[in-house]
């Protein structure tokens, strides 16, 4: 059987099909009757939603930040106390070279 | 004096849902026939269109006027008979052995005579429903929109939501998943 051409005639067959475009009786009041009943969407309820989840947001955020500060903060302390540690003994490199001298 | 398409629309965004009526009424044809592309029962159809306008209603607000309100429930209606598809994927497990006598005729005639066999003929048009119901929903979608609505590949991204390639992916894989359908049921009937 040849497998291209069956596929060809099927598709034709499907295109010769006339569409059915018929609605059935008072469709369209079935729809505003359906939109009528539906409950409104109260504000308070998408606002609340709104909130909860900017809360959770923030929250995912200001926990991002804290734990980079506390991270960025631990290792700016151990540079800071070498650079203290540095500055002292470049201030006191001249009382060292007495010391040494004498 | 008839109000116009825009002036409905507007009218319904301002919240006089009264004017969504004569949308439904003139555009439900269309949306029905596009319907019964995807769905063969009468309620399944049904379903659709309705889910068509409840989203279309829900929705309004994001149609900005810059196509015809007529594209833009397209885009909506293609896209729910896609969901449908998706989510009614039980048919495609059916054999072909049940396939009714004037069904069978059809084919052996092809078999035999295939320019005898006519496309017009009633029981082709029910074989070829029953190869499109055995096809994944992409690819039965995109058969359809380009082999039976003869449908650009452009004009089929913009009804599905895909891009160009993909849509020419799942054109490609769906001629051949047709093929596979019909070489099985060739195969089942005649080997």
């Amino acid at each position: 059987m040849n497998i291209a051409e069956l596929q060809k005639k099927l598709l034709a067959a499907a295109r010769a099909n006339v569409l059915d475009d018929r609605v059935p009786y008072a469709f369209e009041k079935r729809v505003m009757a359906l939109l009528a009943s539906r409950p409104v969407a109260d504000r308070w309820v998408l606002w609340t939603r709104g909130l909860w989840q900017a809360a959770a947001a923030s929250c995912v955020a200001v926990a991002f930040l804290l734990g980079a500060w506390a991270f960025f903060n631990s290792t700016a302390s151990s540079n800071s106390a070498d650079l203290a540690q540095n500055f002292e003994n470049t201030l006191l490199a001249s009382v060292d070279q007495n010391d040494q001298a004498q | 004096m008839e109000r116009t398409e825009a002036e409905l629309i507007a009218a319904v965004l301002r919240g006089d849902a009264a004017s969504f009526e004569p949308l439904v009424q003139k555009y439900s044809p269309r949306v029905f026939a596009t319907a019964r592309r995807y769905a063969r029962r009468e309620s399944e159809v049904e379903d659709i269109a309705q889910e068509v306008w409840l989203k279309a209603f829900e929705k309004l607000a994001s149609y900005r006027g810059e196509a015809p309100f007529e594209h833009w429930l397209m885009r909506l209606t293609v896209r729910t008979c896609y969901d449908f598809l998706r989510a009614h994927q039980r048919n495609r497990e059916s054999p072909f052995s049940d396939l009714s006598g004037p069904e069978t005729d059809w084919l052996e005639r092809f078999v035999t005579q295939p320019e005898t066999a006519a496309e017009t003929a009633d029981a082709a048009k029910l074989l070829v429903g029953r190869v499109l119901e055995k096809l994944s929903p992409p690819a039965r979608l995109v058969i359809t929109l380009l082999e039976i609505e003869d449908r650009s590949v452009r004009e089929i991204a913009q009804l599905t939501g895909w891009s160009v390639p993909l849509v020419k992916v799942r054109a490609f894989r769906a001629r051949a998943e047709m093929r596979k359908i019909l070489t099985k049921m060739a195969m089942g009937k005649y080997l």
